[in-house]
């Protein structure tokens, strides 16, 4: 039933559609990102975040901070000084043993005990497996609003976040308010915003928080993790060059056109939501509002029909190609180039024509 | 042994369609459907009991017809249906669903015995928030395992579980102790048929109803609309792009139409030409 | 398991219109009945949209206007001739049809198969959904005496099983109970459901309320194949589509899918589903050989109704109601049968033949039994020539050019002369004649 909600009533019938801020919530300040720390590596998302979270505060006229927590102190620094550069005024670093492999117990104590403390007005987070098991734990102890998986943040004119989200698959967005709890949270997938200029040099000040926290009192214990080898495991969201296929395609067969022609060009490859249930690809390879979105410089599209929830998750491309037999495809509402042919024939004289002309270009230099 | 599977019947998003003039909804002929993620937790929940033993009760929360789903699960061999069902409900958030179904698990628990294991799927496919199954572990204070791909094992008498979780860039080993809630992650495993015998004892069973009273709510501001801190202020349709896609033409020939293309490509992405160029030079 | 005790007094295979009659009216009458579904649900198998008449579901249901799914009640018929460019209609509209029991509904198959059914629950019956009868049990007699589904376990037992499973209903053909559907036999229809708003499409057809028209039309659109096409009005969506006899396609190089995108881009259709919204593309068989490819009907221990027996008025393009008629006249046989303890024998279950001939059911498919072989064998110049005749004879006729209206007379009749003997069309016209009858 989450989620399935009307337009609020235009006036009176409830309480909350109307902003009426308990006093106890008027002290809440600044907004914050919870960054994305495993292994020592920050989440990029949580880069994006911090841009979109510096135009919030200017716009509010307040701070933008950062939380970081972790292990290990000197990663920590290393993340607090890219938080800086990439916008953030303040940091609150917490370091202690039992935040060495992230866990929902943890983190949820160290997170809501900062914000009781510190009283952020808005709190964001990524999207990512870490940020939606986070922001749950964290939004129902503090028993406030929490939109997920946003697409556009923004201040409206009474400094309240208007958060924007698609629902129904994609199909319709809606803009969510949390008028009168506090903080006002929301996640983002990762690309859904753009990376911010880093500024090298900015700087802001760190604030040291004690968990108190005890590995004895902590239920769930990290056996092991295994990293995923690099090689099998996609990673569409970050690619410079993606190609993905539709159910145009045809056949699982006809989707190795798709992969020939990723890997003439170093891209990645994925598909659309159908040939995942089909099992033609598997889910991690799935472009659009259930699965990856990417911002790449270049996506090839073929046999893609470009449903709303497919759109959703490429909008962000610099450039889209479109390949389609049917002239009247969505796909080509939202494509900047589009070629009506069939996708089977036309892959592999692409594969063919680009691996030549770089060939080519290979001999001239 | 009793494990506890949340399903929620959704509307078949690839039927969706959307008024074009009144930006609604059309609900009219969407069929609905379990929430297909819901079908991973509660295949692993029935695997559980035919290892271990025990019992496999489904919640959902929705309007009546939200039975439905009950009787599918039970066709697939679930032992009992509970149905939270209220028009108290309509509206909820995530934060006051959570609330909803905790209430409805506290009497679960209450009349059937205490769950071992709360399932929920990792997100639904209308809501896509991934919120629900979170909160009401927080709730209810059991350990929280989200996006779970392995159940490794489970000691039931001991009351310890090890999963692996998915995780960014890597799968975690965990260990937590009993009740724990797990969201199970997709394509883990694979919904099994249900034989002739479950099929006709989900075809003869009444799903136990309850509504927020039954459950123990007395304080109704804290379900549906009133009980849901975030507020839908605004519904729209995307913008289209109001240029469409600059068709290539070319001459006949496929060779023809792919260089065409590639020609159209360079010019407007010059970046990714040079990219590419040296990309292509680094290999050899 | 207690299953193999468990005994029905009758198993439904399928939940179309027919096999919700059939088990609705004996669960109705007390029966323990068992009806077996292939899809998800009843009707989910079947997105288009159908034309539903009242009288045959209300001697079943007599209220069932109160909560049935219906779109639109039809106050407004169009029969169009038409040609590449150009429709001939006939079009009847009358304010009778708005009456407070209206005759015919334009109805969205899924919704309404989905509420007939949850009847059926209401009314006593189990159903299973999902499940697919494979084999049909029989004893050492050869008496059916149960089915055997695709999921795992015992046989299911019952003293008659009905067979509402379409038209191209496998566990009767491997029963041998009845032969593969014959290509010129059967209609393959494809449709297609396209969303407008309610406004749109009144301010288009001209309805108010939940007036509902809807258009049939032959002749060249189905280029030189027997067949129609057709569009209905819902209530916020249109259903259009076109259907020619199966061998028809295998002889033409056309597919239907590209019969369908003719249709729709006709000069005439397209004006009416412009700006919508298409979903829902759906292609089904629909039994048009008429009386004389009525299979066996009845045999110890089974009961073939709907779809399934060829029960299909082809030149009405009515089916939907003689499905349900032939499942409440058999569930009636069934009913007779069990409450007088006698055995669901081939000699016994002949009584449901018998009261069929008392129904229209049998009394149009009679009468009519000439006419799919009569349209089928002169389908050139039914569905290519006279259409093109008659739509050169309309223009000829509404062009005013300074030609005399006696002249014109004359080249009308004269075009039809060259493209036609006259008697060949005095032929055509003679044995339409006849086979209407």
């Amino acid at each position: 039933m989450a989620e399935e909600k009307k337009p609020a009533p235009a006036a009176g019938g409830r309480a909350n559609t109307k902003k009426e801020l308990p006093e106890h919530f008027k002290a809440y300040k600044h907004v914050w990102v919870a960054v994305e720390i495993e292994h020592g590596q920050v989440h990029t998302v949580s880069y994006e975040l911090l841009g979109e979270g510096r135009k919030l505060a200017d716009k509010r006229g307040v701070e933008l901070a950062a939380v970081v927590m972790g292990n290990d102190r000197a990663s920590l620094e290393e993340a607090a000084v890219a938080c800086f550069e990439y916008g953030a005024d303040c940091v609150y670093l917490v370091c202690d043993p039992a935040l060495a492999h992230y866990r929902n117990e943890t983190a949820t104590k160290v997170l809501t005990d900062l914000v009781n403390t510190y009283q952020p007005e808005i709190l964001l987070l990524g999207a990512t497996n870490l940020g939606r098991d986070l922001a749950g734990s964290v939004a129902t102890t503090l028993l406030t609003g929490l939109t997920a998986d946003c697409t556009e943040l923004e201040i409206d004119d009474e400094g309240s976040l208007a958060a924007t989200r698609p629902t129904f698959g994609g199909s319709l967005l809606c803009t969510i308010f949390t008028l009168n709890f506090r903080p006002q949270m929301a996640t983002v997938r990762p690309r859904v915003l753009a990376m911010p200029e880093r500024v090298p040099g900015r700087t802001g000040r760190i604030v040291e928080f004690d968990p108190k926290l005890v590995e004895d009192d902590v239920v769930t214990k990290v056996l092991d993790f295994i990293a995923d080898r690099d090689s099998d495991k996609a990673n569409l969201p970050y690619a410079d060059v993606v190609v993905a296929g539709g159910l145009g395609l045809g056949s699982v067969e006809n989707f190795q056109l798709v992969k020939e022609l990723a890997e003439v060009l170093g891209a990645e490859y994925g598909g659309s939501r159908p040939l995942v249930q089909k099992g033609w690809i598997t889910s991690d390879r799935q472009i659009g509002q259930t699965g990856k979105t990417i911002r790449p410089k270049l996506y090839i599209a073929a046999g893609i029909s470009g449903a709303i929830q497919h759109r959703v998750g490429v909008e962000g491309a610099d450039l889209i190609v479109a390949i389609n037999t049917d002239p009247n495809a969505p796909i080509f509402e939202f494509a900047h180039l589009g070629i009506v042919a069939d996708a089977v024939t036309l892959l592999p004289a692409l594969t063919e024509a680009f691996a030549k002309r770089l060939r080519i270009n290979r001999l001239a230099s | 042994m009793h494990i506890v599977v949340c399903i929620k019947q959704v509307p078949d998003s690839a039927q969706i369609r959307v008024h074009p003039v009144t930006n609604t909804i059309m609900r009219q002929g969407v069929p609905t459907i379990i929430n297909p993620y819901d079908l991973f937790a509660l295949e692993e929940a029935l695997r559980l009991r035919d290892t271990f033993g025990g019992v496999v009760t489904v919640l959902t929360m929705g309007p009546p017809t939200a039975a439905e789903s009950l009787r599918k699960a039970l066709t697939f061999g679930a032992d009992r249906g509970v149905l939270l069902t209220d028009r108290y409900f309509a509206g909820s958030d995530t934060l006051a669903t959570s609330f909803a179904l905790s209430m409805a698990l506290k009497k679960v628990a209450a009349e059937f015995g205490q769950p071992e294991i709360v399932f929920t799927g990792k997100q639904t496919i209308d809501g896509d928030t991934a919120q629900v199954g979170p909160g009401i572990a927080k709730r209810l204070n059991y350990n929280q395992l989200t996006y779970v791909s392995k159940i490794v094992d489970a000691d039931f008498a001991g009351g310890v579980i090890r999963v692996e979780r998915r995780a960014e860039g890597g799968t975690q080993v965990l260990q937590s102790r009993l009740p724990v809630l797990i969201t199970m992650l997709e394509a883990t495993n694979e919904m099994r048929r249900g034989s002739v015998e479950n099929a006709l004892i989900a075809a003869r069973a009444q799903a136990i109803t309850w509504n927020a009273a039954d459950v123990g709510i007395e304080d109704l501001t804290k379900c549906g609309l009133r009980g849901s801190p975030t507020i839908v202020k605004k519904v729209f349709a995307p913008t289209a792009r109001t240029e469409k896609a600059v068709l290539v033409e070319a001459d006949g020939s496929t060779d023809g139409m792919a260089d065409a293309l590639i020609d159209a490509i360079f010019e407007r992405a010059p970046a990714v030409e040079e990219d590419l160029f040296e990309q292509a030079a680094r290999q050899y | 398991m207690a299953m193999t005790e468990e005994k029905f007094d009758a198993i439904v295979v399928g939940a179309g219109p027919s096999g919700n009659a059939a088990a609705y009216v004996m669960a109705k009458e007390g029966l323990n009945v068992l009806q077996i579904e292939r899809g998800e649900y009843s009707g989910s198998k079947n997105v288009q949209g159908a034309i539903l008449y009242s009288d045959a579901l209300e001697q079943i249901i007599p209220d069932f206007r109160e909560d049935a799914p219906l779109e639109r009640h039809v106050t407004e018929q169009r029969m169009w001739m038409m040609d590449d460019k150009s429709h001939t209609g006939m079009h009847y509209r009358s304010d009778d049809f708005n009456e407070e029991k209206p005759n015919r509904y334009t109805i969205l198959r899924a919704q309404f198969d989905k509420w007939f059914n949850a009847k059926v629950r209401e009314a006593g019956a189990l159903v299973l959904y999902e499940t697919t009868v494979t084999e049909l049990v029989k004893d050492l007699k050869g008496q059916v005496v149960g089915v055997r589904t695709d999921r795992s376990g015992s046989p299911i037992m019952a003293n008659v099983v009905i067979l509402a499973e379409g038209v191209n209903g496998l566990v009767g053909q491997r029963s041998g109970l009845r032969d593969e559907v014959a290509p010129d036999t059967v209609a393959l229809a494809v449709k297609e459901m396209h969303f407008l708003p309610r406004e749109t499409i009144e301010a288009r057809f001209n309805l108010s309320g939940n007036e509902g028209a809807v258009i049939e039309a032959m002749g060249t659109i189905t280029k030189g194949m027997t067949g129609t096409g057709f569009l209905y009005t819902n209530e916020e969506s249109i259903s259009v589509g076109i259907g020619c006899i199966v061998s028809d396609f295998a002889d033409s190089e056309v597919t239907p899918y590209a019969l369908l995108e003719a249709f729709k881009s006709h000069p005439s259709i397209k004006p009416l589903l412009a700006d919508s919204e298409c979903k829902e593309y759906a292609a089904h068989l629909i039994p048009e050989g008429g009386y004389k490819a009525i299979p066996q009907l009845y045999g110890n221990g089974w009961i073939v109704v709907g779809d399934a027996g060829q029960f299909v008025n082809a030149v009405h393009r009515e089916g939907s109601n003689l499905a349900m008629t032939t499942g409440r006249v058999a569930a009636e046989t069934v009913i007779a049968l069990t409450r007088k303890r006698e055995e669901m024998s081939a000699a016994n279950l002949a009584d449901y033949a018998r009261r069929l001939e008392q129904t229209f059911v049998m009394k149009d498919l009679k009468k009519y039994k000439g006419i799919p072989a009569l349209l089928h064998g002169n389908k050139r110049n039914f569905f290519g020539t006279y259409p093109q005749l008659v739509s050169q004879a309309m223009q000829t006729w509404f062009r005013v050019d300074g030609v005399d209206k006696k002249s014109k007379e004359k080249a009308i009749f004269r075009n039809f002369r060259e493209t036609r003997t006259i008697f060949g069309m005095l032929g055509d016209a003679f044995k339409l004649v006849r086979a209407w009858r």
